[in-house]
């Protein structure tokens, strides 16, 4: 490869000034938008006072709430004050109305021991005297002198405070020992009572048990069949919700689709005199785009709470605002393509002394309809996702739901529970919108090449 | 000239005969699916009718009666409620109470409190979008098909992004909020994390699209799979990346109101309040604000983008 001498370069430098001699604010225009965006970070750090809050934030709950998602925990108090030492578990526990469970076990001695996870992890105790075994040591707890005393070390796992021992156990649970109660925690994964909750003659009856039931059982409540019994009683499962929640999901389901479907519809109309191609008036485009614009800018959250408020909470409502946002949507995209389109067609069609309505119903439509409806599935995947959080200000579906759910804190199986049902939604409504405009744009393809080939 | 017509053989009869039964077919479809949907419509308007506190038919005679709350007796209220200037209406009540969410910066100047309002939503919207763009463009690289550098990496990566695409925003908000106390931090966690996903996925499809003789004149002198995406692939696609970064902008400062609605703070959930309560004169400022607010950046953006890209940063879909 032949160097190039100085003057050569002197020379190239001179016949290309844009490339060499370029002015200062295009050369630094990378470093100053760094610099730009690096000073609003440092605003944005003060604006939302972000160490102070990451100071006073939980991270520690993270875990926990994770955890509820995925498992449930039953907890067990034993009063040592009583006479007679006897489980108490929480009303509307997960194990029923009568709960007998094998991992807590009375002693022939007259202790009690709960299995925490297995006998690895366990607590033994009579009123005066705990035993907590796990990580595989044990750790002897004297009741009897007004205080909780442990005799020997203290394992790490333990915090002794003056009047209660707590034992964490990890993600199995926890043990806290007064002088006067035991209070165990245990956890287990999976999501209690899905089917049937503690109120169903079906609960606590395995798998082949109800079967059997359904299929040749006595009825179990007299003139309802069982199989009506066990639909009804899964459907009003009163932990998990089922029926509301399955129907909450519907209503966002139809929210999309309704508010979509009659968005396009009203907008299909409006966008043709919106084109400037196909309107001459000037003026009439420029209103109908300005409308548009309105309807897209007063987001679809105003219109929610706007028509929530004129008719109520509900999909109705909700329907309603995707219904008036996506009229600006579609229209603008819908004029916007059809200012795109190929004018030939147009022109041939009015050759032949066609009336104006067949040149858009000949000359227009079959080029555009393809696209029109690619962009009108488009929404409603996109709305689909977003009813979801329409619903939370009370415009109906599972959002509402949702948030309530998250509100208390503590029900984070059934938000999981909600989540995944919209997940699952999302995904199948994508397919169907990513395979219908897959096909659609087989037929665009297929008219572009047939009009390449015909010149 | 002699004209000389020949009756039709029987396969152009037949031929005729294929394309009208054709046609008629496919117009039947047209009909079938035509049905189909507006069944589906008239179906899903009942059951929607049904299901809302308030039905159609009942409440539409009373959508005037809803504006009546809206119009404000005294107008210049609206003007005294965006700019918390003390209305002579004032009697104590939520309802006209303008100048106390003034938010004095220096002395006895103050920033009114919807602006300030505004202000926190529009910075949730841009700081998500900032997480978004920094964490999609390397998974975007990552996600491509042929950029790359391990198959299995990119499938892990394009599952993550589908995830973080599809989960519900008022979950992470909700679940934040517990986290980090309610408030615009868990809004712009909420709204970041679905960004990662929502524009990783239009990047990384942006990156299938490139031109690769950049990238094989690079991979010829040596260079790594860091020198490749920064000199031969990146300035392919950045100008594309920045038009979609704006358009995420514009989605996200409607994403960030919504969010506030339903506890992130912001506007969002001033209009809530100020809208269940029935204030007219607050309300309309609010909403005001809130559609100057979105015109303008929607418009500014547009403007922007047809600067980066041109005309093509306009075709959605198709």
């Amino acid at each position: 490869m032949a160097t190039m001498t100085a003057g050569e370069i002197r020379s190239i430098e001179e016949r290309y000034p844009q490339v060499f001699r370029r002015p200062l604010y295009k050369r630094f225009a990378p470093l100053f938008l760094f610099v730009g965006i690096l000073l609003y970070l440092v605003y944005a750090l003060w604006f939302f006072s972000l160490p102070q809050v990451l100071r006073e934030s939980h991270w520690e709950r993270l875990p926990l709430f994770l955890m509820q998602w995925v498992s449930y925990d039953l907890q067990p108090e034993f009063r040592l004050d009583q006479p007679e030492i006897t489980p108490k578990y929480p009303r509307f526990s997960a194990l029923g109305e009568n709960p007998n469970p094998d991992w807590v076990i009375k002693n022939a001695d007259g202790t009690f021991s709960v299995l925490i996870d297995g006998p690895g992890k366990s607590v033994t105790f009579d009123k005066s005297k705990a035993t907590i075994v796990a990580n595989g040591e044990t750790v002897p707890v004297l009741l009897t002198g007004g205080k909780p005393v442990i005799s020997g070390p203290v394992p790490d796992w333990i915090t002794a405070h003056d009047d209660e021992v707590v034992a964490k156990m990890g993600f199995a649970g926890e043990v806290r020992v007064t002088v006067d109660r035991v209070k165990v925690r245990k956890r287990f994964l999976g999501w209690a009572n899905f089917v049937f909750d503690t109120r169903s003659p079906f609960f606590g009856r395995s798998a082949s048990e109800v079967v059997s039931l359904i299929v040749s059982g006595p009825e179990l409540k007299p003139g309802t069949s069982n199989l009506a019994l066990a639909g009804d009683n899964i459907w009003n499962n009163a932990q998990w919700q089922h029926g509301d929640v399955w129907t909450k999901l519907l209503q966002t389901i139809v929210m999309a689709f309704l508010g979509t479907l009659l968005g396009g519809i009203v907008a299909f109309p409006l966008a043709f005199f919106a084109a400037r191609n196909i309107t001459p008036n000037g003026l009439l485009s420029q209103v109908l785009k300005r409308f548009f614009d309105f309807m897209r800018s007063v987001d679809m959250l105003i219109w929610a709470l706007f028509f929530t408020r004129a008719f109520g909470p509900g999909p109705l409502a909700g329907s309603a605002a995707i219904f008036f946002t996506e009229i600006g949507t579609l229209g603008k995209t819908y004029s916007e393509s059809l200012e795109n389109i190929d004018d030939k067609p147009r022109e041939g069609i009015k050759s032949t002394g066609a009336n104006g309505l067949l040149v858009q119903r000949y000359g227009v439509m079959p080029e555009v309809i393809p696209v029109f409806i690619s962009q009108t599935l488009y929404q409603w995947e996109s709305n689909t996702r977003g009813a979801t959080i329409i619903g939370a200000v009370g415009a109906g579906g599972i959002g509402l739901k949702l948030w309530e759910a998250m509100r208390t804190n503590s029900n984070w199986a059934n938000v999981f529970y909600m989540v995944l049902l919209t997940l699952a939604v999302v995904f199948i409504f994508d397919n169907i919108s990513n395979f219908l405009r897959r096909r659609l744009s087989r037929t665009i393809h297929d008219y572009n090449r047939i009009q390449a080939e015909q010149g | 000239m002699t004209l000389s017509v020949t009756a039709p053989s029987r396969a152009t009869h037949q031929m005729a005969d294929a394309w009208r039964r054709q046609i008629s077919l496919r117009r039947l479809y047209t009909v079938l699916g035509v049905g189909l949907l507006l069944a589906a419509m008239f179906a899903s308007m009942w059951f929607a009718d049904e299901a809302n506190a308030g039905h159609f038919f009942d409440r539409l005679p009373h959508i005037l009666d809803f504006l009546s709350w809206l119009i404000p007796k005294d107008w210049n209220d609206v003007w005294r409620a965006l700019f918390d200037i003390a209305s002579p209406h004032d009697t104590g009540t939520q309802e006209f109470n303008f100048p106390l969410g003034r938010v004095y910066v220096w002395g006895g100047f103050y920033i009114p409190e919807y602006f300030e309002l505004m202000l926190t939503t529009v910075n949730v919207a841009l700081v998500s979008t900032f997480i978004g763009f920094i964490f999609a463009v390397p998974f975007s690289f990552i996600a491509a098909r042929n950029l790359t550098p391990h198959p299995v990496l990119r499938l892990v990566v394009k599952r993550f992004m589908e995830l973080l695409r599809a989960f519900p925003e008022i979950v992470i908000a909700g679940l934040f909020a517990a986290i980090v106390s309610t408030g615009p931090i868990a809004a712009i966690i909420a709204i970041g994390l679905h960004s990662i996903g929502a524009l990783g996925k239009l990047f990384y499809e942006i990156n299938e699209n490139i031109d690769m003789r950049a990238e094989e004149g690079l991979r010829a002198v040596g260079a790594n799979w860091f020198e490749r995406v920064r000199f031969a692939d990146l300035p392919q696609v950045l100008p594309n990346f920045m038009s979609y970064t704006l358009l995420r902008v514009e989605i996200n400062v409607r994403a960030s109101t919504i969010i506030g609605a339903v506890g992130g703070g912001g506007i969002g959930e001033e209009l809530k309040l100020s809208i269940s309560r029935g204030f007219g004169a607050k309300t309309l400022a609010l909403v005001l604000l809130l559609f100057t607010t979105i015109f303008i950046i929607d418009q500014f953006s547009a403007w922007l983008r047809r600067k980066l890209v041109g005309e093509q940063a306009f075709l959605m879909g198709a």
